[in-house]
């Protein structure tokens, strides 16, 4: 539970909490927390072109929970609200660059 | 009845008089249909994340009606016909904003039920933090 919130990338994933003892770590990551949550928005909005757009790449894709700390109910709804935001040419589907 | 949100995109080479003219008319199409309006909004123009019929702005409006499928239907019957609209989006909003009112009402009860929710927390929270500082 704590580990996949904390997200670490790659490189740092063979050594987790156990594995790295105290002050070896080089930086210490803040745990991420769920956004929608910790805002408490119960409802994801399509329109709401400016929350929905942090949790796309630039190359227009959807950003895993992995990488946005967003908690899983949460993240399908992101989900669905960023698909129909692309459909109505809210946010792009891809970005040739 | 059931809640739909409409949105629709106008090319932005229409005049504002004609965007209005279009709206009017969408209103007096749901009124026949045996809709109910509760919102007619101008979102305004906006820049297109894509070209959609080789236009790179767009106009929006978003009708946020109450009405059967069959009202949705003549709705986008209409948008479909008209030229000077160029994408459109229907969405059922009755399911999401139950959803999202027991979610409220959900909060709304669990904070009264503990006040002091913050001190509560805590402890596990530091105690789970720990072995991950080492």
């Amino acid at each position: 539970m704590n580990e996949q919130k904390t997200a670490a990338p790659p490189p740092e994933r063979a050594g987790r909490k156990d594995a790295a003892p105290g002050g070896k770590r080089q930086y210490f990551r803040r745990r991420k927390v769920c956004k929608f949550c910790a805002e408490k928005i119960d409802l994801v909005d399509y329109k709401d072109v400016k929350l929905i757009g942090q949790f796309i790449s630039e190359r227009g894709k959807i950003l895993p929970r992995r990488l946005t700390g967003t908690c899983s109910p949460h993240q399908r709804a992101l989900t669905s609200a960023i698909k129909r935001a692309r459909n109505i040419a809210l946010l792009p589907f891809t970005t040739s660059a | 009845m059931r809640k739909y949100e409409i949105m629709f995109v106008v090319r932005p080479d229409v005049a504002d008089e004609e965007v209005e003219r279009l709206i009017a008319q969408m209103e007096g199409v749901v009124a026949g249909a045996g809709g109910k309006i509760e919102k007619a909004e101008r979102m305004g123009r906006r820049r297109l994340a894509y070209k959609v019929a080789r236009q790179r702005e767009g106009y929006y409006v978003l009708f946020v009606l109450e009405g059967s499928g069959e009202t949705v239907k003549e709705f986008e019957r209409r948008l479909k016909v008209t030229d000077s609209v160029i994408k459109y989006l229907t969405v059922r909003i009755d399911e999401e904003l139950e959803k999202a009112e027991k979610y409220k009402a959900l909060r709304a009860k669990q904070e009264a039920r503990r006040p002091r929710s913050k001190p509560a927390a805590a402890p596990p929270a530091a105690a789970a933090a720990e072995p991950a500082l080492g």
